[in-house]
């Protein structure tokens, strides 16, 4: 499946819907020559499933893992990414740019 | 985010409305702005201005940080001929985020089963684009090479302000189609959004190549070139 962003923002109704746990990850500032641009989505699900990118591949496993606890404290955070962050999050940005994801989770099951 | 707010965000976006999410990144608290009842916001003048951008970002009021999630309307690709090209680029358009709709009024052409998952319209382009009007988010595309299916089409086009125009024919077809569109009362600046010869040069020759060429020159107008030249 290809990820667009209108596939992404409808699986993540998707998913919420069928009771899944589920958080969305988007790109809220990029430095430098970030990969994705500012807005882009990825969502994932409480069984680290996931569709959808906020970088070349590079952070996306953080981020999923990051995800996890946002699903499962129900906050939402901010997380940076960068070439020097290797200590604080063991993922970086190969490219050289540093990018800024807001994480939060998508709440209350609708019943239509 | 709440689901009912990103229920009401993909409402927006399947009925081509733009629509603005407004995410204080610091506490999470989030409202949709839409469109229509922009005015009404306290943010208004911030986010028309990022609605007009096309583009989602960040701002700061008041020492909070805000990112404004703008979604505009998904862009669409309108076709005249249900032909081997167009049969190339359907599945290629999908692929690119392109919402693709085929017209075409020759039944033996505009059968679902040369056209699998696209919605095919098998009557004229002006009874069709009546229906369903030719927006800034859409790129229309003549490619029956017959006068009487693509000249309709393309006055719909050009009395709309579709993104992009491109017309399939060769230097002396194109000619002969701008004589008609001028007899018809286009001037010539409103004839020149004609992309013709249609599509990149990268030499196509088999209808998919030519569907790719014609795919990459309506992306590079959507997006425009970012390189800086060497």
């Amino acid at each position: 499946m290809i990820s667009t962003d209108t596939d992404i923002l409808a699986t993540a109704e998707a998913w919420a819907k069928a009771g899944r746990g589920v958080a969305l990850a988007t790109v809220i500032e990029t430095w430098g020559s970030a990969p994705r641009p500012v807005g882009s989505h990825l969502v994932i699900d409480n069984e680290g499933n996931f569709l959808g990118s906020v970088s070349g591949g590079c952070v996306e496993g953080a981020v999923v893992e990051e995800a996890g606890e946002v699903i499962a404290d129900g906050r939402p955070r901010t997380l940076e990414f960068g070439v020097a962050d290797e200590t604080a999050w063991k993922a970086g940005l190969s490219c050289g740019g540093r990018i800024k994801v807001f994480v939060e989770p998508v709440r209350g099951k609708e019943t239509n | 985010m709440e689901l009912s707010l990103l229920s009401a965000l993909n409402a927006e976006r399947a009925a081509r409305r733009a629509a603005v999410l407004v995410t204080d990144t610091g506490s999470g608290a989030q409202r949709l702005v839409k469109a229509a009842e922009l005015q009404q916001d306290p943010l208004a003048e911030l986010i028309d201005r990022q609605l007009r951008t096309g583009k989602s970002g960040s701002v700061e009021v008041d020492g909070v940080a805000y990112f404004l999630t703008v979604q505009a309307p998904p862009p669409r690709l309108i076709v005249t001929g249900a032909v081997h090209i167009s049969q190339a680029m359907a599945p290629m358009a999908k692929l690119l985020d392109l919402d693709v709709t085929v017209i075409d009024p020759r039944t033996a052409f505009a059968t679902q089963e040369r056209f699998p998952e696209v919605t095919l319209l098998a009557e004229w382009p002006d009874e069709a684009l009546k229906r369903q009007p030719l927006d800034a988010y859409t790129a229309f595309v003549a490619l029956t090479h017959d006068p009487k299916i693509d000249d309709p089409g393309l006055v719909a086009a050009l009395n709309s302000d579709c993104f992009y125009i491109g017309a399939l024919g060769s230097r002396k077809t194109h000619s002969r189609r701008l004589e008609r569109l001028a007899a018809a009362g286009f001037g010539e600046a409103q004839i020149a959004r004609i992309h013709a010869p249609i599509g990149l040069d990268i030499g196509a020759v088999s209808p998919a190549e030519i569907a790719l060429a014609i795919l990459s020159e309506i992306v590079a107008t959507l997006r425009g070139p970012r390189r800086k030249p060497a």
